[in-house]
């Protein structure tokens, strides 16, 4: 494998424009797959889940699942789309072993949802309008896995082994318009259209989403055109990008890959890439087919597909509270400045905020964790912030147990440190390492006459009545404590022992 | 005049994996332009009053509740594949070397 050639980032944009396509698979959340009653649940055994239809036997027929249209009309109403009133399915025809059938159920020139748009904030409050070209049914692939070749690649493989349980769980494609104007912003424009989709597909129920389960994977087409001109580059498609992260990094290579090709008079390929989580680098896969290739035609066995306007209205009444609308609800609920708002938008920190509150929070403890070192954590290690290895819940337990004062700050950040390290529940912790807050008289006398002995000419002030000196005396008694001590308590003690009055 | 050239067969071919000979590709390509000759008739006697369809039967919206019915055992599904391994469908090498 040959080492790219790049063109630093500022260089690329100085002299040329990206286009952006983003094609974005939801996996539907639904019990059955889109055209028979098999299970869709995850981790099933090897081929348990498959039936005749789904592995493509002669005479099995398939019958639409109802949530799954269902489904894809709300995302269409979500999206600002028109919804077909008369629509069929297509075949798509392909020779590769992950459809069974030797080709896919999808939709082609008719779409159920179509002309739509979706306005994304980026990083700076900026709103960008990224518009939606269609959003159509299709169904899932089977899973394969290459043997013999190096690390299951399917270059060097022997033969290759398929799982059919995915083949057939339902997918809404959705597919933007050319995405222009974004200049040096597109990979952040794609970052944030897929983060903002993800949460509009969360919202409306019909998906968890996950990217890091598959439920959620984006392809980034991209090309590049001389700054100043109109006609598109010819672009490249990554495929199947599977986080946040990597959608941004992979709309960055291939901009720097382009430049670097156009800049040499070379013509970028029309192709397929994969994208490297490892490296953030994107590879060549298979040239790719016209579409003409796919011999699409109108899905014989599944008839047309017509939502009543009655059926439409009242699914778009019965859309819930949206991303933006909710967001400025909790902005105020949580009494945060546009800026504020903003930067936990900018962590992804709403979501876990709003779980932690749910589980029982006050909103500013819960922004503090998630801000501050929950944050820090997901920025150091790369990873999403929602994607720790602690819970809201855990994270309200421990704030709880603040109110409580059976535990201090200290105390609190050790035991989320331990929930991160996979020590276990905050209350199992806290027994474990012995990390409550010690405010037992007997068990802190000790401690408190000792701070007073050492600390004579202190304490001496105290008693003149400069009580505010008492502070370096709860200090030693903190740190004779390793911070188990409960300050308020330990001030109080020292008090009584000095004969003051607070 | 519709039809289907000799390189457009070989092209079809290709896309299906298809192995086809010289006189089957001769073949086949005279007796597909019969076929599309045949359905482009069809075609002319269609006026513009007559709606393209795809499926003979006045229906739409035939779906069914999101229920899971029982699927087949790993057995059943596999009793018909040429070859299996580890409970999986056994397919020949994909692409070649690099």
């Amino acid at each position: 494998m040959s080492v790219e050639n790049l063109v630093p980032y500022e260089e690329a944009l100085a002299s040329y424009d990206p286009v952006m396509g983003l094609e974005v698979h939801v996996e539907l959340g639904t019990k059955t797959k889109m055209f028979c009653g098999c299970s869709t649940e995850l981790g099933a055994e090897p081929n348990t889940q498959t039936c005749p239809t789904c592995l493509g036997l002669p005479g099995s027929l398939p019958v639409v699942n109802a949530i799954g249209v269902e489904s894809a009309i709300k995302i269409g109403l979500a999206l600002n789309c028109e919804i077909a009133e008369w629509c069929r399915f297509a075949r798509k025809n392909y020779f590769y072993p992950d459809m069974p059938k030797n080709f896919q159920t999808s939709q082609y020139d008719e779409p159920i949802a179509f002309n739509g748009y979706l306005d994304v904030q980026l990083e700076d409050g900026e709103t960008f309008r990224v518009e939606i070209e269609r959003a159509h049914m299709e169904e899932d692939t089977g899973k394969s896995s290459h043997v013999g070749g190096a690390t299951g690649r399917i270059h060097g493989a022997t033969h290759s082994l398929l799982d059919y349980n995915r083949a057939g769980i339902p997918l809404i494609e959705i597919v933007t318009k050319p995405i222009e104007g974004a200049g040096s912003r597109a990979p952040e424009v794609a970052k944030a259209y897929v983060a903002e989709l993800r949460e509009l597909i969360k919202a409306l129920g019909v998906s968890e989403a996950r990217m890091d389960k598959g439920q959620m994977r984006c392809d980034v087409n991209l090309s590049l055109r001389p700054n100043g001109t109109e006609k598109f580059g010819t672009r490249s498609e990554t495929k199947n990008v599977n986080s946040l992260r990597s959608v941004e990094r992979a709309a960055r290579f291939e901009i720097q890959r382009h430049a670097a090709l156009l800049n040499d008079g070379r013509t970028v390929v029309q192709e397929t890439r994969h994208f490297h989580e490892d490296n953030g680098t994107t590879t060549s896969g298979r040239i790719k087919d016209n579409a003409e290739d796919y011999r699409y035609f109108p899905e014989p066995d599944l008839v047309p597909i017509a939502p009543s306007r009655e059926w439409v209205e009242e699914l778009r009444a019965g859309l819930p509270e949206l991303p933006r609308v909710r967001r400025a609800r909790l902005q105020a609920e949580w009494d945060l400045s546009d800026k504020d708002m903003q930067s936990v938008l900018n962590a992804g920190a709403v979501e876990p905020i709003q779980l932690t509150i749910a589980a029982g929070a006050p909103a500013d403890q819960a922004r503090k964790w998630w801000m501050g070192e929950l944050a820090r954590r997901a920025n150091e290690t790369g990873t999403d912030l929602a994607e720790q290895p602690i819970t809201p819940v855990q994270v309200a337990r421990v704030c709880t147990l603040v109110a409580e004062g059976k535990l201090n700050d200290k105390l609190a950040r050790q035991v989320i440190e331990a929930v991160l390290a996979g020590e276990g529940e905050p209350d199992a912790v806290v027994e474990q390492r012995g990390l409550a807050v010690v405010s037992d008289d007997s068990a802190l006398g000790a401690a408190v006459d000792q701070a007073i002995a050492e600390n004579e000419a202190i304490a001496a002030k105290i008693r003149d009545g400069k009580v505010a000196a008492v502070g370096a005396l709860v200090g030693a008694v903190m740190k004779a404590t390793r911070g188990q001590a409960d300050a308020a308590r330990v001030k109080d003690l020292i008090l009584e022992r000095l004969g003051v009055q607070a | 005049m519709p039809g289907i050239t000799r390189e457009e067969v070989a092209h079809l071919a290709r896309l299906s994996r298809l192995e086809l000979q010289a006189e089957e590709l001769d073949h086949f390509a005279e007796q597909l332009d019969v076929i599309i000759g045949a359905v482009a008739r069809v075609s002319e006697v269609a006026g513009q009053d007559v709606p393209p369809t795809s499926h003979p039967l006045p229906l739409t919206n035939v779906m069914r509740a999101d229920e899971v019915r029982p699927s087949l055992t790993p057995d059943q599904a596999l009793s018909g594949a040429p070859a299996a391994e580890e409970q999986r469908f056994r397919v020949p090498q994909i692409l070649g070397e690099d």
